[in-house]
């Protein structure tokens, strides 16, 4: 039950709303890396396409006032996360680091946990996923490619995490802040996404989360996310 | 009951086991078409195992729809045989006799039916048995904190009760049958019956058992339907997580039980020719009982949806909006009429009821329930409660088949039941040793 006192990262994110520019490399980079099944104008239409990380956009005023407003929503990693306490077989449950992880071979595809899922961020796998060549020579091979009848969402690159904890073990080292980075942190030109660990007090994001601009998405549904949304008050 | 009493007892026996000993080829005409379309069921469900779920019209956010509204209507039809036949059971309601097996027989099935739906939603129904609790060498446990292995545990615990309920009274008939038919039928009627001779010990033994079921069935029935109602009302989808849910599924639940009921003892009647003993008298309390429900579902209605209204909360709101004005309207005023307009007009008249107004407002009543069913979860799931993800859903072929065949599937089991077994207890018209 103590498994977060011996183990010490407590992997979380800050979105700085301000820098976002709604570009979207976010999303290219998260398809890349995760072997995201392909999304065709097709499978958007039909509302199959995956996105595990997403701009929302947020119109104010009326045209031609108007003001567009970008907001990257990937799973926000909750605490108390939604999607965890109704899968009846543990596909979907929270590791010693705090994240809320997928066990793509244990779920039977009840998608219970999507209904759950106040951010709506999980997807299904309605079909057995296929990419035409050459695609396939790209897919990572850190990555499981998730069979049909499952379902999946962000991990915060989890094959990153653990990638960098053991080379810093191998180096008999710990890990350093920064070092490790999902892709869509990495790929962000406007700089907006940090990465890191929220129980290290002096880690770039443990520090964003506890600025005055911080705020956490639908906070008031108790979910307690661990991806810290920054804004400028109004 | 004097209405009862009227028929002697070589009548009664020609007159219910008539059926038994003589199927026409109109029977097998409606037993094949039966067995194609559920045929054609099983095979648009092999295709969906084959290819995946998404030959079925599921999107994003609606990852639940017609096989979960089926589901549920099923279960909520299962509960005609119990709650009817145990409550008229416990309170010595005389005109139940001829009432009680038909509606027992119908808990079954549809629970057979219930059952199997949820495996026809899976995305990978193969690993299904991963749900159910038993001793493996990865030591992998289902979660019970998931609403869905309570529902699991419940299903499977109404559905053995139930098949006993529908079991005990039919041995005394068993016997008798046995003695009188041949072949394979008299095989299978004597290795049912239990080796029953009809003393007074195991009449005695057959009316606690009865009675004790009844009771046990009843809890079991409520609870089995507050049950299903938590998968949804667990979730903290916007008007899903609702207190009432419980009641208001078993209310439901014994609505569209009845209704069903009502069905299929006006089809009884008629192709059966079983006019001395489904009288009137039956339909016109079985409709005052419709009428009692229908008065429930809107009160529990109304309680539902003004909360909501009142509260104008904005993730509940956008759902309650879409329902009563918006995409669902059509679909929520349907339901209304239904459900409640239509009987509460034809029912609540006492000039209007008759064996065809009670028939014509159950096969209303069922419309309007599995529209219910279908408002609660796809109407919830498609106005999450980020706008972003708002989606509509359609369904497909698939769907449709499927839910086709559920139905279908009711009246082949019904055919083969009405043909295997008495459709009412032939003992309970005798005045021998019981009681």
């Amino acid at each position: 039950m103590d498994q977060q006192d011996t183990k010490p990262h407590r992997w979380g994110m800050a979105i700085d709303l301000d820098r976002c520019t709604g570009c979207e490399a976010c999303v290219a980079a998260c398809h890349a890396e995760n072997n995201l099944p392909l999304s065709t104008p097709d499978s958007a239409a039909k509302g199959r396409a995956f996105h595990w990380i997403r701009i929302d956009r947020y119109y104010e005023g009326a045209f031609p006032d108007i003001k567009v407003k970008f907001m990257p929503v990937l799973c926000q990693q909750c605490d108390e996360a939604p999607c965890e306490p109704v899968c009846p077989v543990y596909a979907t449950y929270h590791n010693a680091e705090g994240l809320n992880v997928q066990v793509y071979n244990r779920c039977v595809g009840t998608r219970y946990c999507a209904n759950n899922c106040p951010y709506s961020v999980r997807f299904f796998n309605w079909f057995e996923p296929v990419w035409p060549e050459p695609l396939t020579l790209q897919l990572n091979p850190d990555v499981f490619v998730r069979p049909v009848g499952v379902m999946e969402k962000c991990t915060f690159c989890s094959q990153r995490i653990k990638r960098a904890e053991l080379e810093a073990k191998q180096e008999s080292r710990s890990l350093r802040d920064g070092e490790v980075q999902p892709a869509c942190v990495q790929s962000c030109p406007a700089e907006a996404m940090v990465f890191g660990d929220l129980n290290d007090p002096a880690s770039r994001v443990s520090r964003l989360a506890q600025s005055g601009r911080a705020t956490r998405f639908m906070e008031d549904l108790g979910t307690q996310p661990k991806v810290f949304y920054l804004k400028r008050g109004e | 009951m004097a209405t009862v009493a009227e028929i002697p007892d070589p009548r009664v026996r020609t007159e219910l086991w008539r059926p038994l000993s003589r199927a026409g080829s109109r029977y097998w005409i409606a037993v094949t078409l039966c067995a194609v379309i559920v045929a054609a069921g099983l095979a648009a469900w092999g295709y969906q195992i084959a290819k995946g779920l998404g030959i079925a019209g599921y999107r994003r956010p609606v990852f639940w729809a017609f096989y979960e509204a089926d589901f549920v209507f099923w279960i909520g039809i299962s509960h005609a045989g119990t709650l009817i036949s145990a409550i008229l059971r416990l309170t010595h309601a005389g005109w139940r006799k001829p009432v009680t097996r038909a509606a027992e027989a119908i808990t079954v099935f549809a629970l057979m039916i219930g059952a199997i739906l949820p495996l026809i939603h899976l995305g990978r129904v193969w690993l299904f048995y991963w749900l159910i609790p038993y001793p493996n060498t990865r030591l992998l446990w289902p979660n019970f904190r998931s609403p869905l292995l309570w529902d699991l545990t419940a299903i499977f615990t109404y559905l053995i009760a139930s098949s006993l309920y529908l079991y005990l009274p039919l041995i005394p008939d068993l016997a008798q049958l046995a003695t009188r038919s041949r072949g394979w039928q008299r095989n299978l009627y004597r290795l049912l019956a239990l080796k029953w001779v009809g003393s007074d010990r195991q009449w005695h033994a057959l009316e606690r058992a009865m009675k004790l079921m009844a009771a046990i069935v009843l809890a079991i029935a409520v609870s089995v339907h507050t049950v299903v109602a938590w998968d949804f009302a667990m979730a903290i989808v916007p008007m899903w997580h609702s207190t009432i849910f419980g009641p208001y599924f078993v209310v439901g639940a014994i609505f569209s039980g009845i209704a069903a009921l009502v069905i299929v003892m006006a089809s009884l009647r008629r192709f059966l020719h079983l006019e001395s003993y489904l009288r009137p008298l039956h339909f016109d309390n079985l409709g005052k009982l419709l009428l009692l429900m229908s008065l429930l579902w809107i009160y529990f209605t109304v309680a539902e949806h003004l909360t909501i209204w009142y509260g104008k909360q904005p993730a509940e709101y956008s759902v309650f909006e879409s329902r009563i004005y918006g995409d669902f309207a059509p679909y929520f005023w349907s339901m209304v009429i239904l459900n409640f307009v239509v009987p509460f007009m034809l029912l609540s008249i006492r000039r209007l009821r008759s064996i065809r107004t009670v028939t014509i407002c159950a096969v209303t009543v069922l419309i309007g329930m599995w529209i219910e069913r279908f408002l609660i979860v796809v109407n919830a799931l498609s106005r999450p409660r980020l706008a972003s993800a708002w989606g509509a859903y359609s369904p497909t072929w698939v769907e449709i088949t499927i839910t086709a065949a559920s139905f279908v599937t009711m009246t082949l089991l019904y055919l083969l039941f009405a043909r295997l077994f008495p459709v009412i207890a032939v003992w309970e018209y005798e005045d021998v040793a019981h009681g």
